[in-house]
């Protein structure tokens, strides 16, 4: 009962304060660092995406993918994961006054599969899109044009490869300092988020809570840095509803570690997208390719494959 | 880089104290843990505990490159990072050839010429640099006895007649090419240790394991454990981490088996709109890659060796690089040909789909004489 007046005097204390602080705004902000829904709001639809260069997979992403949130991207080897994440790493860097960030990536390599010919490639193919849409804009701006090379764009991914968990783990922590550092990068992939913790970990209920750790670091960092974090999973078998199904992998709980999931999978010849998690969007699925300028619509007209230098 | 001691890492004295106290020496000692079994491990506050993992965690964490700074050291290396295969379209396919530091997967039945493709991979490799080879050693891990050299030297004065015309070439070639033959698992992974110092001491430029599926019976795979808990788990991160240590191209080959009811195929969302599709899909391809969907995820290119309407195709299944594509292929005694460079695009389930049809391929003989 002591404890209980102690908390009601505390909280009339509380309550005469505000009213007398209160006087200009009705915000509603009592605890320091939280914010009210209606500022929230506002600045979510300030908020700027990052396309994925297939609109059909912005449109049912929301516009892009979401800075401030974690992403989680997952599907069957060779569906085109890496070459996502890839896109996304080089549209982050699309100037702003192409409708783009303007901001810079960080690409966290945990299998090897970063492949610096194709990162060029789809820097090139993105390019000659943004040519083709803003016509006149680079004749106005001749300082404009000189950045648009696929150099500044491979310039501007920050690449770490990781070659064990504990790199992994280090440098997730380490990212703290490095944004610090570099407050343009707007995007960090992880790809994959899952090897080296399917490969070397042999307690499993310590995987569970180191990853766990990993994922709130990650979803702190999405939103004191304000960018985008997207980490890219395999899939494995899981005995369900009576037959074995696929899934992404590292367990249940990790499941429940990201904002947003996206599923990458083969329907019939056509690649396809499934949004299997979001907070505010349905759960839908889209068609979209993967071209030699990078991912793209279903159905688009470039051509598939050109020779690589 | 996880190795790292912590006494190296310049901490200040209360903290390294305090690490060496708990017996937490390296890096991966102090990162495996979540921060408040640290904590309570360290007997100290939150804040000593967060200030040791960030401090680790800076030593620990690789150093950061840029794109562009991977590109120029691509090209300042020279030699475009690949071993041509000299079979065009592939070559073309994969943006060269078999890249080096990757893991290259070849699977498929037996008998199709995975072999073949691996001898003459080793034969290119040892080849001097004008030629197109690597100029180099090659170390070929045969687990199966397949490796022959009297068909690779065939192949080699078949392929190259002006090269090995040459008095005591032949041997020159054949001399740099390492052959181990490990009789059981625990062979294999004690060879595999004992290259590491073979490989960075001396000048091996290709690495060949043939096949890796060998000592995996299927009921090792198939266990509930599946692919985690095998041995060959530590041989995958091994052979990945060489390939990038020494950057050579590493060529494994894989064998098929038949799919069960344990190989999941489609998502929970899925498997509610699918009726009975899933029979008719399921007789379409009845072989898998052994090794399961871990492997599958771990290497960098596969190339699928498999035969339908009567003809053998090597088909680039998953590649950073290129699209599918399947190139028809004949196996002759200058060894693997393509009968088409241009290859024939692939999509949807065949990408991954291993086809053995129309051929009686176990009765057949390495290769077919033609003249």
């Amino acid at each position: 009962v002591d404890l209980l007046l102690l908390i009601f005097s505390r909280l009339y204390i509380l309550d005469i304060t505000m009213n007398c602080n209160s006087t200009a705004s009705h915000s509603f902000k009592y605890v320091a660092g939280a914010q009210n829904a209606w500022d929230m709001l506002s600045e979510e639809q300030s908020q700027k995406h990052i396309t994925t260069g297939s609109g059909d997979l912005n449109g049912i992403l929301g516009g892009g993918i979401h800075c401030k949130e974690v992403t989680e991207i997952g599907g069957v080897p060779g569906i085109g994961k890496t070459q996502l994440g890839i896109q996304l790493a080089i549209n982050v860097q699309i100037p702003v006054d192409y409708g783009g960030l303007g901001g810079k990536a960080i690409y966290i390599d945990t299998e090897g599969s970063f492949m610096v010919e194709r990162v060029y490639q789809i820097a090139e193919g993105c390019i000659s899109d943004i040519m083709e849409y803003f016509p006149c804009h680079h004749d106005k701006s001749s300082s404009g044009q000189e950045n648009l090379q696929p150099e500044s764009f491979l310039a501007g991914i920050y690449y770490f490869r990781i070659c064990s968990y504990t790199e992994q783990i280090a440098v997730i922590n380490y990212l703290e300092k490095f944004l610090g550092e570099h407050k343009d990068v707007r995007i960090v992939i992880i790809d994959s988020v899952t090897f080296h913790f399917r490969q070397d970990f042999d307690d499993l209920a310590l995987r569970t809570r180191v990853l766990c750790g990993l994922s709130l670091k990650l979803m702190k960092l999405s939103k004191s840095y304000n960018l985008a974090v997207v980490l890219l999973n395999q899939v494995t078998t899981k005995f369900t509803e009576g037959s074995f199904q696929l899934t992404l992998a590292l367990g249940d709980s990790w499941s429940h570690s990201c904002t947003n999931r996206l599923i990458l999978y083969w329907k019939g010849n056509e690649r396809c997208a499934y949004l299997d998690k979001s907070p505010s969007l349905p759960v839908a699925s889209t068609p979209y390719a993967v071209t030699s300028k990078g991912v793209r619509d279903a159905g688009s007209s470039s051509c598939k494959r050109v020779r690589v230098m | 880089m996880a190795n790292k001691l912590v006494s190296d890492m310049c901490l200040p004295p209360h903290l390294a104290h305090l690490l060496a106290a708990r017996r937490l020496t390296t890096a991966k000692d102090v990162l495996s843990l979540p921060e408040v079994e640290l904590m309570s491990l360290l007997d100290a506050g939150l804040a000593t505990a967060r200030d040791a993992v960030c401090r680790v965690s800076e030593f620990a964490c690789p150093p950061c490159q840029t794109a562009l700074a991977l590109l120029e050291e691509r090209v300042r290396l020279g030699g475009g990072g690949r071993l041509a295969t000299t079979l065009c379209g592939l070559d073309e396919a994969l943006g060269g050839g078999i890249p080096l530091g990757k893991l290259t997967e070849v699977v498929g039945p037996s008998g199709i010429g995975k072999t073949q493709f691996c001898l003459k991979l080793a034969l290119l490799a040892t080849l001097p640099e004008c030629y197109g080879g690597l100029n180099g050693r090659v170390v070929y891990i045969d687990t199966e006895s397949k490796f022959s050299s009297r068909r690779m030297i065939e192949i080699g004065q078949k392929s190259f007649p002006q090269i090995f015309r040459q008095e005591g070439l032949a041997q020159k070639m054949a001399g740099r090419i390492l052959v181990m033959r490990p009789a059981s698992l625990s062979d294999f992974t004690k060879s595999l240790e004992q290259m590491k110092v073979t490989l960075l001491q001396n000048d091996v430029k290709l690495l060949i394991v043939d096949s890796v599926a060998a000592f995996m019976s299927s009921e090792n795979e198939r266990g509930t454990t599946g692919f985690t808990q095998h041995p060959l788990r530590w041989a995958l991160s091994f052979l990945k981490s060489i390939a990038e240590l020494t950057r050579i191209p590493v060529v494994v080959s894989n064998q098929v088996r038949s799919q069960s009811n344990d190989d999941g195929y489609h998502y929970s969302f899925e498997v509610k709109r699918r009726g009975d599709g899933d029979g008719a899909e399921r007789l379409e391809s009845h072989l898998v890659a052994a090794l399961g969907i871990q492997w599958a995820h771990a290497v960098t290119i596969r190339l699928v060796f498999e035969s339908h309407s009567g003809q053998r195709f090597i088909k680039v299944a998953k590649s950073p690089m290129s699209p599918a594509v399947a190139f028809p292929f004949i196996v002759e005694s200058s060894g693997i040909t393509l009968l088409n460079d241009e290859g024939i695009d692939v999509s949807g389930p065949e990408i991954t789909s291993i086809r053995c049809q129309g051929q009686n391929l176990l009765g057949l003989l390495p290769f077919e004489n033609r003249g």
